[in-house]
């Protein structure tokens, strides 16, 4: 599991809500001649303001979701409260996620790689024509920006819930949507796009921009692929690689040169139109918070704009919705200077895909998974429970988290308990630096930038960093669970004819060991109340001390926290998530840790570095090259004997010397598979 | 002989001796040392063993003394010693010389508590002649075992002996041994004799250290980092087990609910049944707390054994695992499970299995090895076993091998599969290719027997599983089961020993 990430992204919300009047104007446009999708987006809008729908206008009977994971769950969700069935489509290594199981009925549309499954328009036409499907919601990502897929639908008379083709295609090119950003009196980016001859008209271009300028093909999206040049030789660079990644990636030779805005924040704005003309804006939300251009914390309402920048903003984004008479949801991002001057962004012609995934694929199977929703004033969107695997196939994202409260101040509160509550074992997760950002006092004072991330953890983040309560604090409670266990491990039925005879200990000696620094620790207990003195200052700590919750609420000297032991070992290694962060702990007892001092280090394991086949078999396939480093545990080779696949896996990390195999061999019990130096 | 009859000589002295008195009573006395102070040095001179070089010479080794070693396995202050003043009786070679004696000689004895519970103990002292054995030495030992046996409680044997013949004898009473990582090693002739002998060349560590026997002879359980290490583990390993085979399984205070549902377990079986998942990860979720202890982790990992607690009470698991040779029977693993399942039923453990057993290994290594009789063993111990005996089928339970993981026919008491159950002679394709051989259409034969047999049905229809159960509550039914389970007596005609096939 070592290296792998799953991304948490958390939406911090407070609780301004939608401008009643913005509402009412909401409703007559929901109604009469589309109303079966502008339902749809009714109910989505209730979720970020307070509008219900009539139950009974007209909706479709029956409607397909063209997505998987959180996103498929919460229209699937939607649908059932509208009493619209739903149909889900799925990869095969997807058969038994929970958008299949909550769908009312489900067709397979491939195999595992989305190519071949949730791309696959073959495959979901012939799905819908089977299920007989009205309409299609494309959910976020995957097909919902694309215009033959719209098309195919229309040609097939399913309604694409989302908006027309013209609008994908306008807002789907960077210069196109630009073009019409400008025309529509929109701010944009003072730059250049289009098709850049050489390098010097590149320099040309930039100078007359004025440094810093970014440079990145027109037709590559996001952040991708994007560079910045602060002079004339980096201008040439970003032109070269640019120019190249155009052509190879996209076929596309058009560049795109602006002007780079320093430290902006990134602040969008959702809309909503419809086919009547009518759209209207319906707030910011600020997604500063981003890594490597994934966005990671959102906030709403931003606490940066001003009513005036705000109404500004909303109607220019408007402005463009109309430009492009524009039918749906969707969000129009701009980038904001530290002097509130904005500047458009792009067009996202789809329903919010607020918090992206970052990090790397996350693999593994979720062994324990608990959701914070009995917390007041917390949301969880999520495609997950216990048990689920996560896949390498798809996006890593595992759930949204998002608090409410009357003010930032609140909600910022909830997060933070929120994120304390939430268990996920088995596959690594973000929690502990989306609580750090959360608590950072740039982030609490609102100075934050898209750099944000990148400015904070320079090195990258390495956890939280304990003052000297709080380390005062883990070391209390680590002590309290190893005693509470202690103690436990006492407690008997007794059946026994030898009578048990419980040592009579008052005080605990204990010595932990945090941070290779060791900690003088002295508990005693009455009830569930621990008396415990860490370094020589005392502490009070209370819980249940139940000890096999995965959560457990402890009050340090009245201080309340939510603490997760992740495992605790015999030999007194534990683990304990605080405020966020896993800290690896040991506690001994004090004899036993000066016996401990005897001890030898442990020298490096000397794990065998050849892998032999453990049976006979046939090699299915071989996946590492001689002079490749392998991970420890990563997987070499697989062997199919017994007509079952067996994995085979390093036994240490190193590097490749030798492959002794290939796929398609049949190797007898004990043959030298792969050497490792 | 004389030294001896002095000593008691002297204890008559003390008794009539009012304490009050004693100082005096030693000034006037003509000996040199009195009484009490002979006590006292002898004490002291037990306490350091083979003198305090010896032991700073067994710290720099990485290894704590034989006391140490008790205070750090025993609750504290609850170690009470015996034959303290015994010493060695050889005169042979200098030996009766005053420097060669050392008072408890080469080992501690005595008894002692772990988390209240009554253990008597004895621990080698390698600062004493390198804990070799000798008779006043193995005199110590059975004096504990005796009283032990009178009482109806266990003995824990630390070994740590230059001498090999003890272990043999200490092994069959102790239950398991526990070697420690790096700084044991344990062989019948050490490499010098192998040398003479074979000719082969090989370390202390390759021939007989923990590596060595933890994954590949299978005569140590477990392997730990060291010492405190391993006596921590010890302490918690201990609480699984009832003091005696007089006294049924431990319960211990849980605060896991027995009718909790594990609904991760409904998607743990792969729908493709080539593809491979970890049985612990079964395990881990139905027992109380995810706290397993499991044997023999390195060894014949084709099959998984430990101990774990449903709702406090002891059980010992045995699985299947499917991520190992698709967890498939062979030799190794079918002892492993035997000696297991045979400790569980000496010691009134109830046995939950976890079946998903493509088979027995096929092979020449495994025929010529003996696999049917090794086999026979597995097949013995569950048979023999007179526990509740749970098992699950949680997916393929094919040919011989079904049978053998406490099935039905094995008088298992409740035997339950899961939907993915499929109970079978063997896979869907073999089967095919046999009765289908020369046969057209193949694929829809497949498909036939697939239909057919891949599944729990056909078991069901017959009895030889009692319920078709949802993987998610699986933990809630063992629970119960086995509160009913609890009074489960099984009479058996007389006889000397069972025959276990050997």
């Amino acid at each position: 599991m070592a290296g792998l990430r799953v991304g948490t992204a958390a939406l911090v919300a407070a609780g301004r809500r939608l401008p009643r009047q913005l509402m009412r104007s909401a409703a007559p446009w929901a109604l009469k001649t589309v109303p079966h999708y502008s339902k749809q987006r009714l109910t989505f809008s209730r979720s970020l303001g307070s509008v219900g729908y009539d139950p009974n206008e007209k909706t479709f009977d029956k409607i397909l979701i063209a997505n998987r994971g959180e996103i498929a769950c919460r229209v699937i969700k939607t649908c059932k409260k509208m009493g619209i069935k739903t149909v889900a489509i799925h990869s095969d290594v997807d058969a038994g996620s929970v958008h299949v199981k909550m769908a009312d009925e489900a067709v397979c549309v491939g195999p595992a790689p989305t190519s071949q499954s949730y791309l696959n328009m073959d495959a979901i036409m012939e799905a819908i024509k089977k299920t007989r499907a009205e309409a299609v919601h494309p959910g976020y990502g995957f097909l919902s920006e694309n215009k033959e897929f719209a098309r195919c639908l229309a040609a097939e008379d399913v309604t694409f819930i989302g908006p027309d083709t013209h609008a994908i295609q306008a807002m789907g090119d960077k210069i196109g949507s630009k073009l019409l950003a400008k025309e529509a009196k929109v701010n944009t980016i003072p730059g250049f796009d289009g098709v850049v001859k050489d390098a010097d008209e590149a320099v040309r271009i930039a100078r007359e921009i004025g440094y810093p300028v970014m440079i990145k093909a027109s037709a590559g999206g996001g952040g991708k692929g994007m560079r910045i040049a602060w002079n004339d030789d980096e201008t040439r660079d970003g032109f070269r690689f640019s120019s190249q990644e155009a052509a190879s990636s996209f076929g596309d030779d058009r560049l795109l040169i602006e002007k780079f805005i320093d430290n902006p924040r990134h602040i969008e704005i959702q809309v909503l139109g419809d086919k009547h003309g009518n759209a209207l804006w319906l707030n910011e939300r600020e997604c500063s918070i981003q890594r490597r251009n994934q966005k990671v914390v959102e906030e709403a309402p931003s606490i940066f704009l001003d009513p005036e920048t705000r109404r500004v903003m909303g109607e220019q984004a408007v402005a463009l919705a109309r430009a492009v008479k524009y039918s749906s949801a969707g969000t129009v991002e701009f980038l904001v200077d530290s002097k509130k001057n904005f500047y458009f962004l792009e067009m996202n012609t789809r329903l919010q895909d607020p918090y992206k995934s970052f990090g790397l694929p996350s693999i593994g199977r979720l062994s324990q998974y608990q959701e914070p929703v009995h917390l007041p004033g917390v949301r969880v969107d999520s495609g997950i429970q216990p048990g689920s695997d996560i896949s390498i196939y798809y996006d890593p994202m595992i759930s949204k988290l998002i608090t409410y409260g009357s003010d930032r101040n609140e909600a910022l509160k909830r997060m933070e308990h929120a994120l304390d509550n939430y268990v996920i074992r088995g596959v690594t997760h973000n929690i502990a630096l989306l609580r750090e950002v959360i608590i950072n006092s740039r982030f609490v004072k609102g100075d934050i930038s898209t750099k944000f991330l990148s400015d904070v953890y320079p090195d990258g983040f390495k956890g939280h960093t304990l003052t000297k309560t709080e380390r005062s604090q883990l070391l209390a409670i680590a002590s309290s669970l190893f005693v509470a266990s202690q103690l436990r491990a006492q407690r008997f039925q007794e059946h026994s004819r030898v009578p048990v005879i419980k040592p009579d200990v008052s005080t605990w000696e204990l010595s932990v060991r945090l941070n290779d620094e060791d900690h003088s620790v002295t508990a005693s207990s009455s009830g569930s109340v621990f008396s415990v003195e860490v370094d020589g200052s005392k502490l009070n700590v209370t819980s249940t001390w139940n000890l096999a919750s995965p959560l457990l609420s402890v009050s340090v000297d009245g201080s309340p926290r939510t603490v997760q032991c992740l495992s605790r070992e015999a030999g007194g290694n534990m683990s304990i998530q605080f405020l966020g962060t896993v800290y690896k702990l040991r506690v001994l007892t004090k004899f036993a840790a000066e016996l401990n001092k005897f001890m030898l280090e442990k020298v490096a394991e000397d794990t065998s570095s050849i892998l032999r086949s453990p049976m006979p078999g046939v090699v299915v396939a071989v996946s590492v090259k001689p002079g490749d480093v392998v991970a420890e545990g990563q997987e070499i080779c697989v062997i199919e004997a017994m007509k079952m696949q067996n994995s085979m896996a390093a036994g240490k990390t190193g590097k490749v010397k030798s492959v002794r195999c290939k796929a398609g061999d049949t190797v007898g019990e004990g043959d030298l598979l792969v050497e490792l130096e | 002989m004389a030294a001896a009859l002095r000593v008691v000589a002297a204890g008559a002295r003390l008794s009539v001796v009012a304490s009050g008195l004693r100082a005096a009573i030693r000034s006037l006395c003509s000996q040199p040392v009195s009484v009490d102070e002979r006590i006292e040095n002898k004490r002291r001179a037990a306490l350091l063993g083979g003198g305090q070089r010896r032991i700073d010479a067994q710290h720099q080794r990485g290894k704590l003394t034989a006391r140490e070693r008790i205070s750090l396995l025993l609750d504290p202050g609850s170690f009470v010693e015996s034959d303290m003043f015994v010493e060695h009786r050889c005169a042979d070679f200098g030996m009766a010389a005053d420097k060669n004696k050392f008072p408890g000689d080469s080992v501690v004895t005595g008894r002692g508590r772990i988390n209240g519970r009554l253990v008597y103990i004895f621990s080698q002292d390698f600062t004493v002649f390198g804990g070799s054995l000798s008779g006043a030495h193995a005199q110590k030992i059975c004096k504990i075992m005796d009283q032990a046996i009178t009482v109806g409680a266990p003995v824990i044997g630390l070994n740590d002996s230059g001498g090999a013949r003890i272990q043999e004898g200490v092994e069959s009473l102790a239950g398991y041994a526990d070697i420690f990582l790096d700084t044991s090693y344990l062989f019948i002739t050490g490499p010098d004799v192998v040398k003479s002998v074979t000719n082969e060349d090989v370390t202390q560590e390759e021939l007989g250290g923990a590596k060595t026997h933890t994954t590949m002879s299978g005569v140590a359980h477990r392997a730990f980092e060291n010492d405190v290490d391993a006596l921590c583990n010890l302490r918690e390993f201990f609480n699984y087990l009832p003091l005696s085979s007089q006294d049924p399984a431990p319960v211990r205070e849980c605060h896991d609910p027995s009718d909790r549902l594990v609904p991760e377990l409904d998607t743990i079986v792969p729908l493709e049944s080539t593809k491979a998942y970890d049985m612990l990860d079964i395990i881990h979720s139905v027992i109380d707390e995810r706290d397993f202890f499991e044997i023999m982790p390195n060894y014949a990992k084709n099959l998984v054994i430990g101990f774990g607690r449903m709702n406090g009470r002891t059980v010992g698991i045995v699985g299947n695992q499917p991520k190992v040779a698709s967890g498939c029977l062979d030799i190794n693993s079918s002892v492993k499970g035997a000696r297991f399942v045979r400790f569980c039923d000496a010691f009134n453990i109830p046995l939950i299995t976890f079946v998903d057993v493509p088979g027995f290994l096929p092979g020449t290594a495994q025929e010529y090895g003996g696999i049917i009789r090794h086999g026979a063993k597995l097949l013995y111990a569950f048979a023999e076993a007179t526990v509740p005996k749970v098992t699950v089928i949680t997916r393929k339970a094919y040919g011989g091998a079904y049978d053998v993981m406490s099935s039905k026919h094995l008088l298992g008491d409740t035997n339950y599969a899961w939907p993915t159950a499929e109970i079978a002679v063997m896979g869907a394709k073999g089967a095919v290719e046999i009765i289908f051989k020369g046969h057209e259409d193949v694929a829809a034969a497949q498909r036939e027997y697939i239909e057919k047999f891949a599944n729990p049905f056909p078991a069901a229809v017959r009895g030889f599983v009692d319920d078709i159960i949802r993987p998610s509550s699986t933990r809630a039914r063992i629970c119960r089961d086995l509160d009913v389970l609890a009074s489960k007596k099984v009479q058996r005609p007389w006889r000397k020993h069972a025959n276990i096939p050997l």
